[in-house]
């Protein structure tokens, strides 16, 4: 499948960029297993990532009277052909942050940095560019794909907007090739949505997404709305098609065993913050941020034999509104260790102290100004 | 269709609350939907029975029958299109299905009540929370709507929402989802019913909130003695919470068994896959397991064993003769108490 490869060239070519271009694109690792850290220059830098949704008064003359901040200073890496998952509960910006990367919603202010190019500051040709480079794979594939239009127009659209991709008379056979690669009998070319299942319409979202030959897929809930023995057969695609594509993916979802299953590195995030962010060993075997060893604590584990013996830690309360968010950490109201210097200061997202410089698992971004590592039963 | 459970056949006593045995029976209970494009068979002889105190887990994926079970005990069904061909549906011994309205009216609420899902569909957004909990009150109890009121507060005391003073007058967009879940509980515990059917009350929330939720279910559950029915596809709130568990598809019952014994030794090809299709750490990187294909049409189910497409161990006896639920033993033969498997080859699943 010679039509599927990378875009570099085509990126390079195009007249509207401007010369930043840093070496990453031809620093591509070989495999794709190996540690994150040495793979040179990440494929997108987000740096301070914030976005405020103003809340406002009156109907004519609309005043400003606060903002709710879904994100509220997100700074992340993704190198090429790995997997970042987020996690995180409903309303913790995750869904939001993802928008930003693909730049359907505007930041407030923070950078993201593709390939060394802030794509917050792009407009026009130069973000056309980019967004063919940065594809989307929905939650809910019921209402994510336009039940008047065949399969085959829903995965050609992005050939209408990008016609460099794929010429005119060339379309059919590559949406039935991308049918193929999904695993969807490219027969089924003119069948609508409805005529298939959940799982099928999450293909298809998937193979939209592949169109154009994208490096980064952002993966917003992709399995959450399906069934058990259907997921499964989702994630296995995904990963064919990574070590396939030497894709890049932004995997947000909120259920915490396929998080990990599928993720080298992973990010949890409370209230528009990053918790804690670390490779899937540091943050499920050592956790070191409260909030991170609580969610870890009330997954449910699939193992009855753990029921007694497991330590629970049940949080009080609700994830307080994001339009009014505590002072200091953001977590102290539900943190069964906060203290007064938690109300006053703002943890950041480092390298706790105590474990700087060592050599241990702990030793990961953890915000958190009493950071200390829990061995709590961790979701298998 | 063998019924595993031996506690059948006792003509009890009417309301008596002596009566022995489980509080509710379902017997080779069957429903289908009769569409433009033909009859669903949403539910084809399902078996169970829950005694109080206990909880009794459903298990399966959509489209397995698992709510449409639940309505027809609780007698919400819509009919039609639904239509209840067979079955017996017995809550102490009585058969709910030949009562009249009247008499399954003075049941449901008072010693059947339901939980649902999606709170916030389920409350009426028009109506304060008050109201709504005062009304099984007035309704059931014929109590004033001061004397209604009161109860209502007392009830969100009992569910631990905070200042239930204050907020007994709020409207449901005014609770966060955990709140509204815990006010669908209050509602459902309003005249401490025997039984409880909850319907994948936590699938909506968070899993912070999903577990104060549990806890609290499982709190009130052990408090009046209640037996509950679980309706769920989550395998992890199943192995925290249930005694027992029925695993269903295609609108049966493939295999039941207490909590443990499930999760060690399914004896069913299809609990096996989805036990196998749970990201494990030793599998981290590797492919999942995936049961291949999807489940079943329900007005088309295939012949023989409804499994059997997408069953590895699937025979030429799977497509043409549906499988009873066998009783499943040692390999020794001796009987293991309470746990039957609907497979042909349950033995080798298990033993093999």
């Amino acid at each position: 499948m010679a039509e599927l490869s990378k875009n570099d060239e085509a990126l390079v070519d195009s007249p509207d960029r401007t010369g930043v271009q840093p070496p990453a694109a031809e620093a591509k690792p070989a495999g794709t297993a190996g540690a994150p850290v040495d793979r040179g220059e990440p494929i997108l830098r987000v740096r301070n990532l914030v976005k405020h949704f103003p809340m406002t008064q009156g109907i004519l003359f609309k005043k400003k009277i606060g903002a709710v901040k879904a994100v509220d200073g997100v700074s992340f890496d993704l190198h090429q052909g790995e997997t970042l998952g987020i996690v995180g509960e409903s309303g913790c910006g995750k869904s939001t942050v993802a928008k930003l990367l693909m730049s359907l919603e505007t930041a407030t202010s923070g950078e993201v940095f593709y390939k060394g190019q802030d794509i917050t500051r792009l407009s026009g040709r130069a973000l056309k560019a980019v967004r063919r480079n940065i594809q989307m794979v929905f939650q809910d594939p019921y209402t994510s794909l336009n039940p008047r239009m065949t399969v085959g127009d829903i995965i050609g659209e992005p050939f209408d907007i990008h016609p460099e991709v794929a010429p005119k008379g060339d379309r059919s056979r590559r949406v039935q090739e991308l049918l193929d690669v999904v695993g969807l009998n490219p027969e089924y070319i003119n069948r609508y949505p409805h005529q298939f299942s959940g799982g099928q319409r999450q293909r298809i979202g998937i193979a939209r997404g592949l169109a154009l030959n994208p490096e980064i897929i952002v993966c917003d809930e992709p399995v959450s709305a399906l069934d058990v023995s259907v997921q499964a057969q989702v994630i296995n695609l995904m990963g064919k098609l990574q070590d396939e594509f030497d894709l890049s993916y932004v995997f947000i979802a909120h259920d915490l065993s396929i998080v990990r299953h599928i993720s080298d590195r992973v990010g949890v995030m409370y209230l528009g913050r990053m918790a804690e962010i670390g490779t899937d060993t540091q943050i499920y075997d050592h956790p070191t941020h409260p909030y991170t060893q609580a969610l870890l604590s009330a997954v449910p584990v699939p193992d009855p034999e753990s029921r007694e013996v497991r330590e629970r830690i049940i949080l009080s309360g609700d994830v307080p509104s994001p339009a009014n968010p505590p002072s200091g950490c953001s977590f102290r109201t539900r943190c069964w260790k906060a203290e007064d210097k938690c109300a006053t200061e703002v943890p950041l997202l480092a390298v706790p102290e105590r474990f700087a410089g060592r050599d241990t698992p702990a030793a990961h971004e953890s915000a958190c100004h009493f950071a200390e590592e829990k061995d709590v039963v961790h979701a298998a | 269709m063998t019924i595993i459970e031996t506690t059948a056949d006792v003509p009890a006593p009417r309301g008596d609350r002596q009566h022995e045995g489980p509080l509710l029976e379902v017997r080779d209970l069957h429903v289908e939907f009769h569409t433009r494009d033909g009859v669903t068979k949403a539910v084809n002889g399902v078996n169970y029975s829950v005694s109080a105190g206990e909880t009794l887990a459903v298990l399966g994926e959509s489209g397995s029958g698992k709510s449409v079970t639940a309505q027809a005990v609780m007698g919400i069904l819509d009919m039609p299109p639904g239509r209840i061909p067979k079955g017996e549906i017995l809550f102490r011994g009585q058969d709910m299905l030949r009562m009249s309205a009247e008499e399954r009216r003075a049941l449901r609420g008072r010693k059947i009540a339901m939980i649902f899902q999606d709170a916030l569909s389920s409350l009426n957004p028009v109506l304060s929370v008050g109201y709504q909990l005062g009304e099984m009150f007035r309704v059931h109890e014929g109590l004033s709507k001061k004397e209604a009121k009161a109860k209502a507060i007392e009830l969100m005391d009992k569910v631990k929402i905070p200042a239930a003073a204050a907020r007994v007058g709020d409207y449901p967009h005014q609770f966060s989802g955990g709140m509204r879940q815990r006010i669908m509980i209050a509602m459902a515990l309003a005249l401490e019913p025997d039984l409880i059917i909850a319907d994948e009350p936590t699938t909506a929330l968070d899993v912070t909130v999903q577990a104060q939720v549990m806890d609290l279910l499982a709190e009130l559950q052990a408090e009046y003695n209640m037996g509950l029915i679980l309706i769920t596809h989550d395998l992890g709130v199943v192995a925290d919470v249930a005694d027992r568990i029925a695993v269903m598809y295609a609108g049966r019952i493939v295999e039941t068994a207490p909590v443990h014994e499930l999760y060690q030794r399914p004896a069913h090809p299809y609990t096996r896959g989805l036990l196998d299709s749970i990201p494990r750490l030793d599998q981290k990187g590797e492919e999942l397991y995936a049961i291949k294909g999807l489940p079943p049409n329900l007005t088309r189910i295939p012949t023989g064993c409804a499994f059997n497409p997408r069953c590895p161990k699937a025979g030429d006896v799977c497509r043409t003769d549906v499988p009873a639920l066998h009783q499943v033993t040692e390999q020794d033969g001796t009987e293991l108490p309470g746990r039957g498997s609907a497979c042909h080859f349950w033995k080798e699943t298990i033993h093999g």
